[in-house]
């Protein structure tokens, strides 16, 4: 099942190749056709996830490199569900964002398949080497992404995107190798599988330096400040489905590596470095709101945006509270939603008019309603509206944040405000004041194509903000397995922990 | 009737999303599906509230919840509401309102842009505000809260070509948004000190002595941050003047009902919490009775008749907030309710006259009185009302609480704070009738002096003025001193009689208002093109001027976020950030091209770009890849991952 999941996006852009160079009509609707059918796919997982299950399920595990230990064992849990349906669903609507793509279509969904199968490897892994090995070939279909079909900028883009990610990741793998080799003795040979290497207790010493190791390639994904500076122009220059994959999987990537490998596998080492994380995603959300404030580029407040909202997610994910990873992890699939969301819609934007800069609009909610309305909802989705999915996630972060430490709570609520601001402001800029620019008086509003591709985000933003349930449910009991693993070095540590429960 | 309560707020909510599926397509282009939602949430109340009226509203106190998601070792959030006498008033206020706005809306709002919309949001703001009144929890308060908030964002900024009013909409999401802040930090120390949200088990906990008066000084202090922001007290009032941006019909529902009462509401839901604290209730008295005054003098001197209301506004929340301050919630709520009525008039009364006017300005108003016969009398009668004059309704709840505030003055805990809001109170009582009179003379009386051709507003927008203007004549009979089972038992849950009526203070309260009303009226019986207040010299100046507050909030905070904060984090972001990296790599890239270049033949010709500093303007990045630097850099990380190996086993 998972197996199928995993490939089939593979298999279709390999399907995608079949089909003559000039066929574009083709090429589109068969890369729709695939997502639409993964996306099918992903949902059956989803009805199959048995609720309140802690662990792995629908474990495949076969013999891959028996002389490393590696094996092809791929599984899900709590952690990983929302994440591979968010990649299903999100994958159709990128498909539909590049239904204008012109400079060879063909190879362009080719990689966005790819990309897909590449995503879903990085969360259905449960093999060390498995997981490096998708996490790497990530970054080629991205590579290639905004490298080729980006605008201005795109090949400094690209290639700052690709150095900074493959840097991240060579040390990891570097950290993998010896953690894997260090552990032989415990798991009796080497052996890469996560759940067995997860039972295996580090010295200290030497957990510090694993954990830094892996730390750099998840902070860098996150993006933490200070690595953040390839998001934006990553962001800027990609393709809007790239941004849409970029921002609403491919960070959670980084945020998922925290929640899976780096707590689980390290817990004294995270408890010890949590402080600094914590000050460096407080630090990110505030500061990421203020960059986001001054940009003149709509794509890139967007952008920024992302790294204030990921601060959120770290915050939330190393209160280590039962309600700070409810609510990071909610807000991983919030963010996802929403930011993908506005990505799509400046898109659209700019499919129309040709910029990205936030001055050569004004007053455009006039001409095109039905627009002003999307990105208005999916704003105040961001900003943590209550109804939207954003305030829940927020909600239980802040919770979760105040309940460990009150100045976490308190500086990161101040963050609320300052997402309020430069989400209004831009949406002032762009659809209120007066229509006093020529070229704007023709803007045409949404198409029914861009219409489909929108309104699922809306409805899964409310859906998540009225009723969450469904969703905690099935991530809670996963959820508390890394908190009590992360609480029992606390204990251990001598640390007592001031978690309030109600 | 009270068991199906939950249906108060989720038929106006329901009826905001009915309007915008289908609101175009019905004869009135919407506004007929949220007035029968109103309409049957107002009966709904009427019903509700009937059960409170007499001595025995304990018996029909509510409180229902269920579950509605998960919250963390088998705990779960809890969504439900909680029917008592204050739910009921407050639902009386916000549906009465509501409903005559709505239909005072369809006269006011013809031919207006976005009409449709405007009904749907009208809905989802009475939807919110019941949503925040039927709370059982604070976390569904928050949810009220900030729907609330962002409700009256949409409509401020209703006419959102200028981008004045869209400014001014931003200008009050952000600043309650300010108060927020320690609202729901107020919420979370509630929460740490007693491990719930729901209100009930908080009063319950308060009461037995559960939690430390220190959480709950913070806690109270910090929530009423929320109340300062939403009910625009000092120092966050700054927002709502500028909120006359909005059509005028929300004025009058933001003003009198859905948003401004929120504050006031949320300090007498959690009055227990302030109760035992004496430093958070002083501090709730003295920001209110200093608020009344300051808004009552700035009052004074505004030629735009919305921004006289607007103040007004701001100075008698602050008498409510002020007498809770003294521990007088009945009273504070009684006022509450009055003052919804003859507000909303005001606001309303001052749209049909603007409407006529096609102006603002009173000093393009005047002699209205024989060209608008109704609204001219009910606008009298509001302002009887609002400057305390009996019978009138506010002169009930304004003495009760000039009364409250003296016996806590008498017997309260802390003498000074109880006489400092009694005489502050009956000063502000004094200018409040003065500046009413003020608005009354210049906009009614005397000759025309506009240029517009002003007449009778129709039908139906009069109707909800003379309803409005019978409330504000009737409405404050609930609660005359010494009544049985009067308007204070309703909330207080059992027989409560409003302590008989202090004659000294009623008569100093009449005389201050008549004289107010005098005086006003002498002043400006004659119009004059120079205000006579000017005479005040400097003082003017600075009433004129709101005391210079938005200024100094320019100049010591929004200038230096906006200009030095942000640009300095934007700099040090673009140069020192951005600057290290791309410096780092070609720094690695000068270096590491010799030692490439020594150990390797040129595979690349010609000078290579530092690591994307400059993209080449020809050729796409498959040039740029056959070039040989992607494989490059991958050959340097895969020699460093050697390195890096080794060294790893070795210290690890």
């Amino acid at each position: 099942m998972l197996s199928l999941v995993l490939w089939l996006p593979l298999a279709g852009a390999i399907l995608v190749g079949l089909v003559p160079r000039d066929r574009h009509s083709i090429h589109r609707w068969t890369a729709f056709a695939v997502a639409m059918v993964s996306f099918g796919l992903t949902l059956a997982v989803l009805a199959r996830f048995n609720t309140g299950e802690a662990g792995y399920q629908m474990v495949e595990d076969r013999t891959w490199i028996p002389a490393f230990g590696a094996s092809y064992k791929i599984g899900i849990d709590g952690i990983s569900l929302f994440l591979v349906v968010l990649t299903g669903f999100l994958m159709p609507i990128g498909v539909l964002a590049s239904w204008k793509v012109e400079r060879n279509p063909k190879l362009f969904m080719m990689m966005l398949l790819a990309l897909q199968t590449a995503i879903l490897g990085v969360f259905l892994s449960l093999d060390l080497l498995l997981f490096v090995l998708f996490w790497d070939a990530a970054l080629v279909p991205m590579y290639f992404l905004i490298g080729y079909w980006g605008y201005e900028r795109r090949v400094y883009a690209a290639v700052k995107f690709f150095l900074y990610t493959l840097f991240g990741g060579v040390i990891m793998f570097v950290a993998i190798i010896a953690f894997v080799f260090l552990a032989r003795t415990q798991t009796g040979g080497i052996t890469f599988d996560l759940e067995k290497l997860s039972h295996v207790s580090v010295a200290f010493g030497t957990q510090r330096w694993l954990f830094v190791a892996f730390f750099a390639a998840f902070a860098i994904k996150v993006p933490l400040v200070p690595l953040h500076t390839w998001l934006p122009d990553a962001h800027t220059e990609a393709p809007t489905a790239g941004s849409i994959v970029l921002a609403a999987l491919m960070l959670k990537m980084g945020a998922y590596g925290f929640l899976r490998f780096s707590i689980p596998l390290f817990p004294h080492a995270a408890r010890e470095f949590t402080p600094a994380i914590i000050v460096l995603a407080l630090v990110g959300i505030i500061y990421g709101a203020i960059v986001a404030t001054m940009q003149a580029d709509l794509k890139r407040l967007v952008a920024y945006s992302s790294v204030s909202h990921l601060g959120f997610v770290i915050l939330g994910i190393f209160a280590l509270t039962t309600q700070g990873l409810q609510g990071g992890s909610l807000q991983m699939i919030n963010h996802g939603v929403s930011t993908g969301a506005l990505f799509l819609l400046v898109g659209i934007l700019y499919e129309r008019r040709h910029t990205r800069l936030i001055a050569d609009y004004g007053g455009i909610g006039r001409v095109v309603p039905v627009m002003a309305g999307f990105f208005l909802i999916m704003a105040l989705t961001s900003l943590a509206l209550p109804g939207t999915n954003g305030f829940v996630g927020e909600f239980l972060i802040l919770v979760g944040a105040f309940v460990r430490n009150r100045v976490w709570g308190v500086v990161a609520a101040v963050g609320m405000i300052l997402s309020a601001l430069y989400l209004l402001w831009a949406y002032q800029r762009v659809f209120h004041g007066s229509l006093d620019k020529r070229e704007n008086e023709t803007i045409s509003d949404m198409t029914p194509r861009e219409w489909l591709a929108a309104v699922p985000l809306v409805l899964v933003a409310l859906l998540m903000g009225v009723w969450p349930k469904p969703f905690l449910d099935r991530m809670g009991p996963s959820l508390e397995l890394v908190r009590q693993r992360g609480a029992q070095t606390i204990t251990t540590a001598g640390v007592t922990t001031s978690e309030a429960q109600p | 009737m009270t068991e199906h309560a939950y249906l108060i707020p989720i038929l106006p909510l329901a009826a905001f999303f009915l309007i915008i599926a289908f609101g175009k397509r019905l004869p009135l282009k919407g506004p007929e599906i949220g007035i029968v939602a109103v309409s049957i949430s107002f009966i709904m109340s009427v019903g509700i509230i009937a059960k409170f009226v007499g001595a025995h509203g304990a018996e029909h106190a509510r409180e229902i919840s269920t579950r509605w998601f998960p919250f963390g070792s088998g705990a779960h959030l809890q969504i439900g509401m909680k029917i008592d006498g204050l739910t009921a008033v407050m639902f009386i206020v916000v549906t009465t309102v509501s409903l005559l706005v709505q239909i005072y809306s369809i006269g006011y709002m013809k031919g207006e842009v976005r009409y449709t919309w405007f009904f749907a949001a009208l809905s989802l703001f009475t939807g919110s505000m019941l949503t925040l009144v039927i709370a059982n929890n604070l976390l569904m308060m928050l949810i009220g809260w900030e729907l609330v908030g962002i409700c009256s964002y949409l409509l401020i900024g209703h006419y959102w070509e200028e981008k004045a009013n869209s400014n001014a909409a931003i200008k009050a999401f952000i600043t309650t948004k300010t108060g927020d802040v320690p609202f729901l930090i107020g919420i979370f120390v509630l929460f740490a000190g007693t491990h719930t949200f729901n209100i009930n088990a908080i009063y319950h906990k308060v009461a037995v002595g559960d939690v430390s008066h220190a959480t709950l000084t913070a806690a109270a202090i910090l929530l009423f941050g929320g109340a300062i922001g939403k009910s625009g007290q000092f120092p966050l009032h700054v927002w709502l003047p500028d909120a006359m941006a909005g059509p005028t019909p929300v004025s009058a529902l933001i003003h009198a009902a859905t948003m401004v009462t929120a504050g006031v509401f949320l300090v007498a839901r959690l009055f227990p919490v302030f109760a035992a604290s004496p430093e958070a209730l002083n501090e709730v008295a003295l920001i209110g009775a200093f608020t009344m005054l300051f808004a009552a003098l700035i009052a004074m001197v505004q030629d735009d008749i919305k921004r006289v209301l607007a103040y007004s506004t701001v100075s008698q929340l602050a008498y409510m907030m002020a007498a809770l301050g003294v521990g007088a919630r009945e009273a504070a709520v009684f006022h509450l309710f009055t003052h919804a009525f003859f507000k909303a008039l005001l606001f309303l009364g001052a749209g049909s006259v603007i409407h006529a006017a096609h102006s603002n300005s009173m000093r393009d108003m005047g002699g209205l009185r024989k060209l608008m016969p109704t609204t001219y009398a009910t606008f009298l009668i509001a302002t009887l009302a609002l400057s305390g004059i009996p019978p009138f309704a506010g002169f009930w709840s304004k003495d009760e609480i000039l009364t409250e505030a003296f016996r806590a003055g008498q017997h309260g805990p802390t003498h000074i704070v109880g006489y400092i809001v009694y005489v502050f109170g009956a000063i502000t009582a004094f200018l409040t009738a003065f500046y009413m009179m003020r608005a009354f003379q210049m906009t009614f009386m005397g000759k025309y002096r506009g240029e517009a051709h002003p007449h009778e507003s129709p039908r139906v927008m009069t109707g909800p003025l003379v309803i409005l203007g019978a409330l504000s004549v009737v409405a404050g009979f609930v609660g005359i001193p010494g009544l049985k089972s009067g308007f204070g038992s309703w909330l207080a849950l059992g027989e409560h009689e409003v302590e008989s009526a202090n004659y000294l203070l009623i008569v100093v309260s009449v005389l201050l208002a008549g004289g107010g009303l005098v005086l006003g009226s002498r002043v400006y019986r004659t119009y004059a093109e120079v205000d006579p207040l000017e005479r005040l010299g400097w003082f003017h100046k600075v009433l004129v001027n709101k005391f210079y507050i938005d200024e100094f909030y320019m100049a010591a905070i929004v200038r230096p976020i906006r200009d030095r904060v942000s640009r300095a984090t934007l700099w040090i972001n673009q140069n020192v950030l951005d600057g290290a990296v791309n410096g780092a790599a070609a720094v690695a890239k000068i270096s590491g091209d010799g030692l490439y270049d020594q150990l390797d033949q040129k595979v690349v010709d010609g000078a290579i770009n530092g690591i994307g500093i400059t993209a080449r303007a020809t050729g796409g990045v498959l040039k740029y890849l056959q070039s040989g630097d992607v494989q490059k850099y991958a050959a340097y990380l895969f020699a460093g991952i050697v390195i890096l190996a080794v060294l790893f086993t070795r210290f690890a």
